[in-house]
Parts: structure tokens; C-alpha cells; sequence
């Protein structure tokens, strides 16, 4: 073949590839966007966390943040339930927004965005408390006395966290006494039983062994027909495995962001391919 | 070899050191509380308990000192508890960092070293003459109140302190409010540790004397108080009346008292003891 001839294809190439990314971000933009962040800028006193990242994410998806720790992922991930706003020092710049409704307004009720958008911690965190008490609570701050609509909105829960056949029989037990696996999952039934329609997860298996890390895997792929879910991971395999989209984040800025497969077969920038393919960080 | 056998040596006579440091004030502690039983065991019996004081030592009893001190313990409880956790509530979780802040902070740490016969002055000119309650069990136990507020403050801060930050991140994630998470996880979860240290400074307070004497405490009182607004004695008091009297009859009051003045203190770490060790098997993050 002759050099022309080459450069030819390889134009072409480069056309449908750029044309694929388009059609991508058009089925970005053709799901309803659930949460939808511009201009974040984030400081911590004089540090900044977060230098003007933009994202939109659609909903009924799973959005996977990696990058190396310190990167802001996780500070990022904090904005879209106002977590942050107990972190001395902490102040930012731009909008979020829900449903097209920006959260960082003055006279919004936090708690109402927080039944709306639950969060699943690092850390399995349960209350000692008994695991339907676990469960309930979330019920019970808001007020709601019924104990028949409180029962079943528990058995409801933990049957979606997948752990209803595991403790329907002792729900008086402490949650505290169940394994780790079983208590991030309680955590997640937790979190379902306030009927968020957005779950954010910060590093959820990093504390947990191979098993209980593939069955909340199955948990988030399951509940992504009903949930739009954000999830923070240092694992790569993971990110792949149950993102529909991914953000690298380095040195609080986004590098790049897209659909896991783009990422993860071809990324754009030299330091997306270096970290994925674990060449840093 | 004869090195380290220097140093051998000098780990064993360390060892001996520490023994007897620990063992003079178990020792010394023995001996008194061995003399005062001796001397005052053989007086406590029905009437003791349950007589008024007298001017003969065999008739005198303890009676209205006791309920004294009974009175003055659960109003000086019902007054300090409320008001110490929530301040400690509300510097642990309320306050931001200011110098205000600060200021507080170094403020309570210092009351706490401030000498008891201070808070009894306090207490004559504002609870005695200023809002005029005399020199009554409600006038004594605000004062106590003042004395043992700022040992319930550092107790209880401590005890909200241990909460796990992510108990209360969970709770605020999932909606809740500040004092819906303060109420339903914070205070539930320190609530041994809290009542620990209420304990404690409530036994502190029964051994108080000086600031009672200054508040007008009598020593001799020839009923138990009825309402918060009665006059009152209490044991220490009593003690200290007896005490400096010449007739032997009276020492030996003096030892019985004091003997339940010690059951009632020991009984009271004892169930301060109780709550924290059921509390640190009930949490275990």
C-alpha cells in the first residue's frame, strides 16, 4: 500500500472513531440526565480538591469514578448529597443539579436531598442496633409510625440488598453481628428503604473479601433498572465490569469521561491508559 | 554477661519500687478504713439510722443528715445532668471552632480546678441572697451543681467524642437531621460513658463540706427536709460536727457515719462501674 494510501485509512479511521465518540455522547444526551454538575471548583482552605470539572450523568446508569487516591473522587462524589458541608474549610464554586433542580441553593432542605440521594460508605457502618431497627430508621426520622408499612417496607429492602433469606428469621439480632459482607449490605438496604432515586457509593467492597465483593457487584448491576449510581473504586476490574460510564479524575481535575468501554478499550489520553493499565497510581 | 545483668538487676528494683508505691496508699487506705470500721461498726445499728441528733451521743443518729444528703444528691443530679450534656452537646457538636470557642473550652478546664469553698461564695451571694432561697437543700444543690458541672461536661464530651464520626455520617446521609442523629445515635451510644461520669461527679458532690458550710448548712438540724426549700445538714457536715466534739461517744458517731458515707460513695462507682463495662459490651464498632 502506498504512504497516501495510508494516511488515507488512517483519516478514515480517525473519522469513525471521532463520529462514534458523537454518537456515544448523543446516547448520553438522549437518557434524561439525573445529576448534572458545572464549573465545580472545591477548596478545602487554600487547597483546591477540585479544579472546574463538568459532568452530566443519566439516569438508570452506573457511573464508576476512578483515579489515584487523592485525586478528589471522592470529594467529588461528596458534593451531589452536600456530605462535604461538614468538612472544615470546605467551600466551592458552580452548580449541581438534580433533576435540573441546583442543590447548593440557599433555602433547599438538605435532609429532603438526602432522602433523594443515599449514600453507602467505605466503611460497612451499621448502627448497633437491631438489623430491621437498622433498616427502619430512615423510615422513623421522617416520621412515619405505621408499623405495618414499616415492616414491609423493611422486608422490601433487604430483599433488594439481597439479604432478606440471610436474616429473615433473626431481625431482632444486632446488626453488628453480622459479617462485613452482610453488613454493607444491610447498609445498602438501608439506604433503599428511604426510596432514594440515587445511590452514591464511596469505595463499597474496598473492605470486603472476593465473595461478599461479587454479590454486591450483582446488587449494583441489579439495582441500576431502578437507580442512578455513582460509585467511587480503586478497582479497575470492577469499574469495567459494572460501569456503564467512567471519569478519571487526576490531581482533582477530570481527564476523561465516558463510556466504560471507550475508556477501558481506548482512551483518549496517555494518562487514562498509564492508570487503567496500572502503570501509576 | 555483667552488663546485662546490671541491667536485670535494675528491671527488678524497678519492679520492687513500683510495688511499694502501689501498696503505700492501698496500705495507708486499708488502715483508715480498718480504724473507722473498728471504732465505728458496733454503732450502727436501727436507731442510729433513724434517729435525730441529740445532744447525748448514745441517743444521737444520723437520720436527718442522711435524708439530707439524699435530698441534695437527687436535686443536684436533676440540675446538673440536663444542663452539663447539653452543654457538652453543644461545644461538641454545635460549636464551630472561634476563639469564642476556645475561650469557652479553657474556661470549663479551669472551673473544674477552681477550689470548692469559691463555688460556695458563689453560691451564698446568688442562690442564698439574690434569689433569696435561704439556706435551703434546693440553695445547696445549685451550688453543687456549679461545682460538678464542669466534670460532667469533660465526661460527657469524652463519651460523644468516642461515637464513631461514621455512625453520624450514616445517620445525616440518610436524612436525618443534626439532633435527630445526636438523639437517636450520638446519645444512645455514649449514654454509659455519660452517666458514668454524672456518677462520679455526683459522689464528689456528696463529699463536699466547705461550700455547704458557707451556704449556711447547719450541723444540727432537729428534722429531715420535706421540701427543696427546707433547711438541711448533710453527713459530711454532720461528721465534721462530731468530729470536733470532746466526748468519745461522739468520735465514735463521727467513725459510723463516715462508714456510710464510704458505703454510699463505694456503692455509687460501683454502679458507675457497672454502666461502663455493660456499655462497652453493648458497642463494639
Amino acid at each position: 500500500m502506498a504512504k497516501e494510501d495510508e494516511m488515507v485509512v488512517a483519516e478514515v479511521v480517525n473519522k469513525i472513531q471521532e463520529s462514534m465518540i458523537t454518537l456515544v455522547e448523543d446516547v448520553v444526551e438522549a437518557k434524561e440526565t439525573k445529576l448534572e454538575a458545572s464549573n465545580i471548583e472545591v477548596f478545602y482552605g487554600h487547597f483546591q480538591a477540585i479544579k472546574n470539572i463538568q459532568m452530566k450523568m443519566p439516569s438508570n446508569s452506573v457511573t464508576a469514578f476512578i483515579g489515584p487516591s487523592g485525586c478528589g473522587k471522592s470529594t467529588f462524589l461528596r458534593l451531589f448529597n452536600r456530605m462535604n458541608d461538614y468538612v472544615d474549610g470546605f467551600s466551592m464554586k458552580g452548580e449541581i443539579k438534580l433533576n435540573g433542580e441546583k442543590i447548593y441553593r440557599n433555602k433547599i432542605n438538605v435532609e429532603e436531598l438526602r432522602k433523594e440521594v443515599g449514600m453507602v460508605f467505605q466503611k460497612p457502618n451499621p448502627f448497633p442496633k437491631s438489623i430491621f431497627e437498622n433498616v427502619a430508621y430512615g423510615l422513623k426520622i421522617q416520621g412515619i409510625k405505621d408499623k405495618k408499612l414499616i415492616a414491609a417496607r423493611v422486608e422490601t429492602a433487604l430483599k433488594q440488598a439481597d439479604l432478606w433469606e440471610e436474616v429473615k428469621d433473626d431481625l431482632k439480632k444486632s446488626a453488628l453481628a453480622l459479617s462485613g459482607g452482610q453488613q454493607q449490605r444491610l447498609c445498602i438496604a438501608r439506604t433503599l428503604a428511604v426510596e432514594p432515586s440515587v445511590i452514591l457509593m464511596d469505595e463499597p467492597t474496598s473492605a470486603l473479601d472476593p465473595i461478599s465483593t461479587a454479590k454486591i457487584e450483582e446488587l449494583i448491576f441489579q439495582l441500576k433498572e431502578k437507580y442512578t449510581i455513582v460509585i467511587v473504586t480503586h478497582n479497575m476490574q470492577q469499574a469495567s465490569r459494572i460501569s456503564d460510564y467512567t471519569a478519571f479524575f487526576y490531581m482533582g481535575e477530570l481527564i476523561e469521561h465516558g463510556k466504560t468501554k471507550e475508556i477501558f478499550t481506548n482512551p483518549k489520553h496517555e494518562r487514562t491508559e498509564n492508570y487503567i493499565s496500572g502503570r501509576f497510581g | 554477661m555483667s552488663k546485662s545483668n546490671k541491667a536485670r538487676g535494675k528491671d527488678k528494683a524497678f519492679a520492687v519500687w513500683g510495688i511499694s508505691c502501689t501498696m503505700i496508699g492501698l496500705i495507708l487506705l486499708a488502715i483508715f478504713v480498718g480504724n473507722i470500721v473498728y471504732d465505728g461498726i458496733t454503732r450502727i445499728d436501727w436507731s442510729f439510722l433513724t434517729s435525730l441528733p441529740s445532744r447525748k451521743p448514745e441517743k444521737a443518729g444520723s437520720y436527718t443528715a442522711m435524708m439530707g444528703t439524699v435530698w441534695i444528691l437527687v436535686c443536684t443530679a436533676i440540675t446538673a445532668f440536663p444542663i452539663g450534656v447539653a452543654a457538652a452537646i453543644y461545644l461538641e457538636e454545635y460549636a464551630k471552632k472561634s476563639r469564642l470557642a476556645n475561650l469557652l473550652e479553657i474556661n470549663i478546664s479551669n472551673l473544674a480546678g477552681v477550689p470548692s469553698i469559691i463555688y460556695g461564695l458563689l453560691g451564698l451571694e446568688v442562690f442564698v441572697r439574690i434569689m433569696d432561697l435561704g439556706a435551703s437543700v434546693l440553695a445547696g444543690s445549685f451550688t453543687l451543681a456549679l461545682l460538678i458541672l464542669p466534670i460532667i461536661i469533660v465526661a460527657t464530651r469524652e463519651s460523644i467524642r468516642a461515637v464513631p464520626s461514621s455512625i453520624k455520617e450514616a445517620s445525616l446521609a440518610m436524612g436525618a437531621t443534626k439532633w435527630q442523629t445526636i438523639w437517636n445515635q450520638t446519645l444512645p451510644a455514649s449514654f454509659g460513658g455519660i452517666l458514668t461520669g454524672v456518677i462520679i461527679a455526683l459522689s464528689r458532690a456528696v463529699g463536699e463540706t466547705a461550700p455547704l458550710i458557707v451556704i449556711g448548712a447547719l450541723a444540727y438540724v432537729p428534722f429531715a427536709p420535706e421540701t427543696p426549700m427546707d433547711e438541711f445538714s448533710v453527713l459530711p457536715i454532720q461528721i465534721f460536727n462530731w468530729a470536733s466534739r470532746p466526748q468519745h461517744g461522739f468520735a465514735q458517731n463521727a467513725a459510723a457515719a463516715i462508714i456510710i458515707l464510704l458505703v454510699i460513695t463505694f456503692v455509687m462507682n460501683g454502679i458507675a462501674v457497672y454502666f461502663r463495662n455493660r456499655w462497652q459490651k453493648k458497642m463494639k464498632w
